[in-house]
């Protein structure tokens, strides 16, 4: 996390870097987790 | 692209290509209106005229410098250049499965996405060759996939319990020889659950998902048991007990809300009361039609009770108490990676259903729609060109995806859902659309306050997230 006077910026990860060094697909399906209807990526992990 | 919105006294900014989440003051705020993504370091002369009477010129010329820097770091208006790995997975194995276990069902929920567990095919339960085939199949499809996973599912998979733990069993008796790892999860509506049964689950599966809708008069309103009696008395205590001896691995409690339970904050405190923290509580999917259904008309109050939640969350947390909410987890650090973000869950793909007959579907809402089906265990037949057209559906193939601001997070939504109420896998279905976008602004909010929380506690915590493992 970065605070400067204005503007707290809440994350450190580049989805950009995610690009060049990821693709594995090892993650979980995202519907299997729980839900079985709604899915989300935006909650599951990365396995690496 | 950015996404600014207000949010329970956080003024938040969402830079889309990078994932980076920004939480600003007002001035910041209202700088961003006269931004985009050819930023200059001179500060635009519309925006120094604008907001002179709302801001100092020394405050409008700092907070702009600030902004300047984000964006020279990638980190604000950042470019959009993921759509050429939007082919990549096009020739990815299949390394999930939901297998419907059961096509019965011991209760005869109003809104059941299975017609009441049959799926309208007739009551059966699958038989042992038939689950051995599935494992089979998905380890021969799996390339080198090292975690697999398999869900038993239904209709209600305790009815046909036998023949999971054989599966089980089965599955394990050949996953070092093909250098795979599985992982199990069932669902149930827990009426047979016993000692016996929770000795097994909680040891054998990965999760469980335990459906209960909340509150008595809720739940047993639509969870009704086929003599019309509801179900919460009876599963209650299993699902405690069933918890109580789970340890560190993962459960949900899930429920549906429909129309007749819009206030569902309500439901889900009942169930963080009842002593299970790892709560869900989604829409229902139905026809429009149908009375129970969300409509369009119900968004209002859906925000609202979405926003209620996760503002209840927040002060649950500041009390030193905790539960996690399915639908507001997210990891705006360690998250899938891009690649798996513009493609979504995979289904028809990665993911595939089978059915007691042996039918593949792209996945268990698929399941009994004819022109989607893709095959047979029994025959050995699959449908390579249906799988590639299911690879093909990203947030950069879909109508109203690839401008969305909710993509890296939505991943595209259902297809499912868009194919049962849009027509086409392509189509996005405009209720999921808006209700999947409130509730990423609300758990983007969340971590915005749990932040706050973390600077004013100076928490020995390193992890600001409100993720299921962090207390």
């Amino acid at each position: 996390m970065k605070t400067t006077k204005h503007i707290k910026t809440l994350n450190n990860a580049n989805l950009k870097e995610s690009a060049v060094k990821g693709g594995c697909g090892e993650c979980q399906a995202s519907c299997q987790s729980a839900c079985k209807t709604s899915c989300t990526v935006a909650n599951q992990k990365c396995e690496k | 692209m950015i996404h600014k919105y207000k949010l329970n006294g956080y003024n938040i900014c969402l830079d889309v290509h990078s994932g980076a989440v920004h939480v600003l003051d007002d001035i910041a705020y209202d700088i961003l209106d006269f931004c985009d993504e050819n930023m200059t370091e001179q500060p635009p002369e519309k925006m120094m005229v604008c907001l002179s009477d709302k801001y100092p010129k020394e405050e409008l010329e700092e907070t702009y410098a600030a902004l300047y820097e984000l964006f020279t770091e990638g980190q604000l208006f950042s470019a959009d250049d993921y759509e050429q790995f939007s082919d990549l997975m096009t020739k990815a194995p299949i390394k999930s499965m939901c297998i419907n276990i059961s096509h019965d069902c011991n209760l005869r929920c109003e809104y059941c996405f299975a017609a009441k567990g049959d799926f309208g095919q007739g009551r059966c339960l699958m038989p042992l060759e038939t689950a051995k085939k599935a494992i089979d199949f998905i380890i021969a499809n799996s390339g080198t996939r090292h975690n697999l996973e398999v869900d038993f599912f239904g209709g209600e998979p305790l009815m046909n319990f036998d023949v999971v733990k054989q599966t089980v069993e089965y599955a394990r008796s050949i996953e070092k020889k093909y250098n795979k790892n599985f992982r199990f999860t069932i669902t149930t509506n827990g009426l047979l659950l016993d000692d016996e049964k929770i000795e097994y689950i909680n040891r054998e599966m990965h999760n469980v998902v335990l459906s209960l809708d909340g509150r008595k008069e809720v739940n047993d309103k639509l969870r009704v048991t086929p003599n019309g009696k509801g179900c919460y008395d009876i599963i209650v205590p299993k699902y405690q007990k069933l918890v109580a001896s789970r340890g560190d691995k993962d459960y949900y409690i899930r429920g549906t809300f429909t129309t007749f339970s819009k206030d569902f904050t309500a439901d889900v405190m009942h169930m963080k009361e009842l002593g299970f923290e790892q709560l869900s509580i989604e829409p229902v999917v139905s026809d429009p039609k149908l009375d129970y259904s969300i409509k369009y008309d119900d968004l209002p109050a859906v925000f609202k009770e979405y926003e209620r939640l996760a503002k209840t969350l927040i002060e649950t947390r500041r009390k030193g108490e905790f539960f996690n909410f399915f639908h507001f987890m997210i990891d705006l650090d360690q998250g899938p990676c891009a690649i798996k973000r513009l493609r979504g869950c995979g289904c028809g793909n990665e993911y595939v259903a089978v059915t007691p007959q042996g039918d593949i579907y792209p996945c268990h809402q698929f399941v009994g729609e004819e022109a989607y089906k893709m095959g047979n265990l029994n025959d050995g037949t699959f449908d390579t060109d249906m799988k590639l057209r299911f690879a093909r559906a990203n947030v950069y193939s879909k109508e109203n995806c690839k401008d969305c601001w909710a993509k890296f997070y939505c991943s595209g939504g259902c297809n499912a859902n868009n194919y049962q109420y849009e027509g086409d896998i392509l189509k996005s279905h405009k209720v999921s659309c808006e209700l999947e976008k409130k509730r990423l602004e609300c758990a983007i909010m969340i971590k915005a306050a749990l932040a706050d929380m973390d600077t004013d506690s100076k928490s020995d915590c390193d992890s600001d997230d409100c993720f299921a493992e962090c207390r």
